[in-house]
């Protein structure tokens, strides 16, 4: 795989220009019994055949490979390439000693289970964590049926027309709405509209509704990757439609829906901006205890230290930040490990 | 779905041991099913609907008060000043600011790692280097936002000491950094769809690795590439909370980045923190705002589909 | 390894001395030697996995591409080994030059595909001249002349296939490796390549693998059968397939195994 990268003055050099060496050697065609050629080039009777062949010519001094030259090139650009590469690793590791070295020393289980507060030292994530949960269920709640659901009509039941391509394009084009317009979407619809007011509610109906493309266009992935004999299988058993999903395909997409699930979901709880919309506070005192409760999210009791002047607060957005961190950090490990623990078997 | 039935003569042996469940019954939960489904889907259509319909209804009320000439061609934006101007091209001008610059950090550097993942790479490094990429990828936006403000300004700072607090480079800078794994994994899907034979037929014309990954690999995964960085800089212009946190709350027309700016979606999250009366014009500044957010993300992506599907080179 | 191989008359161009092939543990090619001669046509044939692909490409180090690759002895172009110290890959594909299974035009105009080659290694003569020489050579001129900047793409597979010999002849190889070059074409796209296969034979030294036996009988002046990583009998094409030494290699011309 690496050529070795050597000075290169390479292969001796031809001759002589081998054009006007020796006359082209006679060539009589073999022919054996049963291998003749087809016919005598008739079909072919363009150029190569009517007129003579033109010769090459080769002059190597027309050519200035400069090997040597290239090749320095070639490995001053594969090692910008890899700098290029490692930014990325060296701006992640600055990002989490700069978060560490600043939000370490704050953390603790008073910090984890507190209450927020005016002073800095006594302010706690407690709220913010329950919020979090609380969002993350009902999110999933909504979403996870919704998005599987839409996967498995666009995949097993719609026909393939204008209305199914409409839909698949109306879904991409969702994907890249940014997600501050779906807050502006909650904000009118689920806050004022629906008056569910600054609640968990409209929270997660907001964040279901900007991961509903995710988990759609995942379990697309799952339910296609399921092989087709499975489905023909079981309709030759006499299994209706929906018999075959719930009980042959579903289950083998399941792990692959799960992962894109779990991954749409850890995009909704480190989302600040929509919430910002639908009212998150930032001082809640309380722990929420059902949907219609007020509430806070940990990307926002973030948002909300980080704004404020003083350093001390900025140390608990820090230490706010490593956990939220690790929260996302182990929601992916999870997803990883289901993916790892089904694509082995198959 | 309702396959022709009944016509079937009864099977010999007793229906009876093989349950109560009826092909009828059967059937009729089946049609239950597929109108359940059909419900689920529509959703993401009435999404769609809704966060147009909602947009438009209280831009048309926004407009009724503001022309949609003065909107669009204004340069003051105070809507929340005594004398109030509503023109939104500081906003606009801030949103493409701040996405340029980080379109300068994240296209370069996305696209040489794509390449390095792609051409260069052997799979153990690969291994190590893509779930990195990943991770970069999957940070929370409040955290770069903490990152941006705490930690790249007092650098920059340092070097232009009179840059302000809240400033636009260091929310280029972190941004762009955001957005490199969403360029170098598109771009580098794109580049491994390129037949290996390409890459052996350029190889087998004495190209050297540069060679075969600029001439040959890069231009037939161009169309792939171009749209990847399309998205990233629509992902860039919906980008919220870097720019809210780190990037101030200044609405003006500059192309300095180290003067503090105000981008559309800061403005949008920065005044819906403060508890607007429902109703007013003030309010309203938030959708017709989001509406050309909405509008130019919008494009932005479209663009890229049809990059995508136009100009993709179709083998054999 | 063989005792069938024989010196041919002439200068020799390409020469394979020991030379073994290792993916990994396993030796996909054993020790083979044998001695290919100045512009003539060599013909590799074989069932399929007997090695005569990666013989054929240790001759322009095309294998090196292919990681946990490891190769022993000698492959020598007029003498010198190409993997010897001092040797660049990137120097050697372009002296011996490659055409491969299924046409692989890059997805560029015609012209485009041609001057690919020249370009990367510094030619300084007249480029449309070269491209109209080089179509020429690979009999596609009269076909293509008119629409140049046409995306290669378009041609039909026998075209494109012509196409790359065009692109491979435009940087002036000494020899030519052919990895069954006609196996994804129709036999009329098929036999325009072996015509120009007889034609280049003037200039160039030629080295084909085939799966067609008849083929490898219509072409080539020498013929090489092997088998199971080795060279089982090397001899003028003539004599391989009406009079064959082994008997592996009767067994295999007459269709009892492969």
């Amino acid at each position: 795989m690496t050529e070795p990268v050597k000075d290169a003055v390479a292969v001796p050099a031809a001759p002589t220009p081998r054009t006007n060496g020796r006359p082209a050697t006679q060539f009589v065609r073999p022919t054996f019994a049963g291998l003749q050629r087809p016919s005598n080039g008739s079909i072919n009777a363009d150029e190569s055949n009517s007129a003579p062949h033109p010769a090459a010519q080769r002059d190597p001094s027309r050519f200035a490979p400069r090997v040597a030259q290239r090749r320095f090139i070639a490995s001053a650009f594969a090692a910008l390439c890899l700098v290029a590469t490692l930014i990325g690793v060296v701006v992640l590791a600055a990002l989490l000693i700069d978060i560490f070295r600043d939000g370490a020393s704050r953390l603790s289980w008073s910090m984890i289970t507190g209450f927020p507060s005016r002073f800095a030292d006594r302010a706690g994530i407690g709220p913010a964590l329950a919020g979090s949960a609380w969002v993350l269920a009902l999110t999933a709640l909504f979403a996870f049926p919704l998005g599987v659901g839409t996967a498995i009509w666009l995949e097993e039941y719609a026909p393939n027309n204008r209305w199914r391509r409409l839909i698949e394009m109306n879904i991409a084009n969702l994907a890249g709405v940014p997600s501050i317009v779906y807050g502006i979407l909650g904000l009118a619809l689920f806050v004022r509209v629906m008056s569910l007011g600054r609640s968990l509610m409209a929270a997660a109906l907001t964040l279901a509704l900007l991961i509903l493309p995710v988990i759609i266009i995942a379990s697309q992935e799952a339910i296609k990757a399921v092989p087709r004999t499975i489905r023909l299988g079981a309709y030759a058993l006499g299994a209706t439609r929906w018999e075959t999903i719930k009980h042959q395909i579903l289950p083998v997409a399941l792990p692959g829906i799960m992962t894109g699930t779990i991954l749409a979901l850890s995009r909704a709880i480190g989302e600040a901006a929509p919430v910002i919309l639908v009212g998150a506070l930032g001082f809640v005192a309380f722990i929420p205890t059902n949907p219609s409760d007020q509430y806070t999210v940990l990307p926002f009791q973030i948002f909300n230290w980080v704004s404020r002047p003083q350093t001390a607060f900025h140390e608990v957005a820090a230490a706010a930040s490593i956990v939220l961190l690790a929260l996302l950090l182990s929601m992916s490990a999870i997803a990883i490990w289901l993916r790892n623990k089904y694509t082995r078997r198959s | 779905m309702t396959a022709p039935r009944a016509s079937l003569p009864t099977p010999a042996h007793d229906s009876r041991s093989w349950g109560e469940i009826g092909l009828e019954k059967r059937h009729s939960n089946e049609r239950r099913i597929g109108i359940l489904l059909i419900a689920a889907s529509a959703v993401s259509i009435l999404t769609t609907v809704g966060i147009v319909a909602v947009l438009v209804f209280e831009s048309i009320g926004f407009f009724a008060e503001v022309s949609v000439w003065e909107f669009l061609t204004g340069t003051r934006w105070t809507p929340l000043f005594e004398s109030k101007s509503f023109g939104v091209l500081p906003l606009l001008m801030g949103s493409l600011l701040v996405a340029s610059g980080a379109a300068l950090v994240a296209l370069p550097i996305g696209l040489a790692s794509a390449i390095y993942l792609s051409e260069y790479a052997q799979d153990g490094v690969r291994r190590v280097l893509k779930p990195v990429l990943e991770v970069l990828a999957g940070i929370p936006t409040v955290v770069y936002g903490y990152f941006a403000l705490l930690y790249v300004t007092p650098l920059l700072r340092t070097v232009w000491p009179n840059a302000d607090i809240f400033n636009a480079a260091s929310a280029c800078i972190v941004m762009g950094i955001m957005i490199v794994p969403l360029v170098s994994s598109l771009s580098e899907d794109a580049m491994s769809a390129v037949p290996r034979s390409l890459r052996e037929g350029a190889y087998a014309l004495g190209a050297t690795r540069f060679e075969v990954a600029t001439r040959t690999v890069v231009p037939a995964a161009l169309s792939g590439i171009i749209a990847s960085f399309l998205l990233a800089i629509s992902r860039a212009i919906g980008e919220t909370m870097i720019v809210t946190i780190a990037a101030g709350a200044t609405p003006q027309m500059t192309l300095n980045p180290l003067r503090s700016v105000q981008t559309m979606t800061a403005y949008i999250a920065q005044t819906s923190m403060g508890e607007l009366p429902h109703g007013t014009v003030e309010y309203r500044t938030i959708f017709a705002v989001g509406l050309t957010l909405f509008c130019v993300t919008l494009l932005v992506n479209m663009v890229s589909g049809v990059v995508l599907r136009r100009y993709r080179e179709v083998y054999e | 390894m063989s005792e069938a191989i024989r010196n041919p008359a002439g200068p020799v161009e390409l020469e394979a001395r020991e030379l073994s092939v290792l993916y990994g543990e396993t030796r996909a090619l054993k020790y083979v030697s044998l001695k290919i001669p100045d512009r003539q046509v060599v013909s590799f044939i074989g069932p399929s996995g007997c090695g005569k692909s990666t013989l054929l490409r240790c001759f322009n180090r095309m294998n090196d591409l292919i990681p946990g690759v490891k190769i022993e002895g000698e492959a020598l172009f007029q003498g010198r080994n190409l993997y010897g110290t001092g040797v660049d890959a990137v120097d050697v594909r372009r002296r011996i030059g490659m055409v491969f299974q299924k046409p692989n035009p890059f997805p560029k105009s015609i012209y485009d595909n041609v001057v690919f080659g020249p370009k990367i290694n510094g030619y300084k003569g007249d480029f449309s001249e070269l491209v109209e020489r080089s179509l020429r050579q690979a009999a596609l001129w009269e076909e293509v002349k008119d629409r140049l900047e046409a995306n290669a793409l378009s041609l039909s597979g026998g075209q494109q296939q012509r196409l790359c010999i065009a692109r491979a002849l435009a940087v002036e190889p000494e020899v030519l490796l052919m990895d069954e070059p006609a196996s994804a074409l129709d036999p009329i796209a098929t036999q325009k390549i072996e015509d120009l296969i007889y034609d280049l034979k003037q200039d160039y030294t030629v080295v084909i693998v085939t799966h067609s036996m008849q083929q490898a009988a219509r072409v080539s002046d020498h013929t090489a059968f092997l088998y199971m990583g080795e060279v089982v009998e090397y001899g003028p094409t003539n004599e391989l397939f009406t009079n064959p030494r082994e008997e592996r290699t009767e067994a295999y011309i007459t269709g009892r195994f492969g």
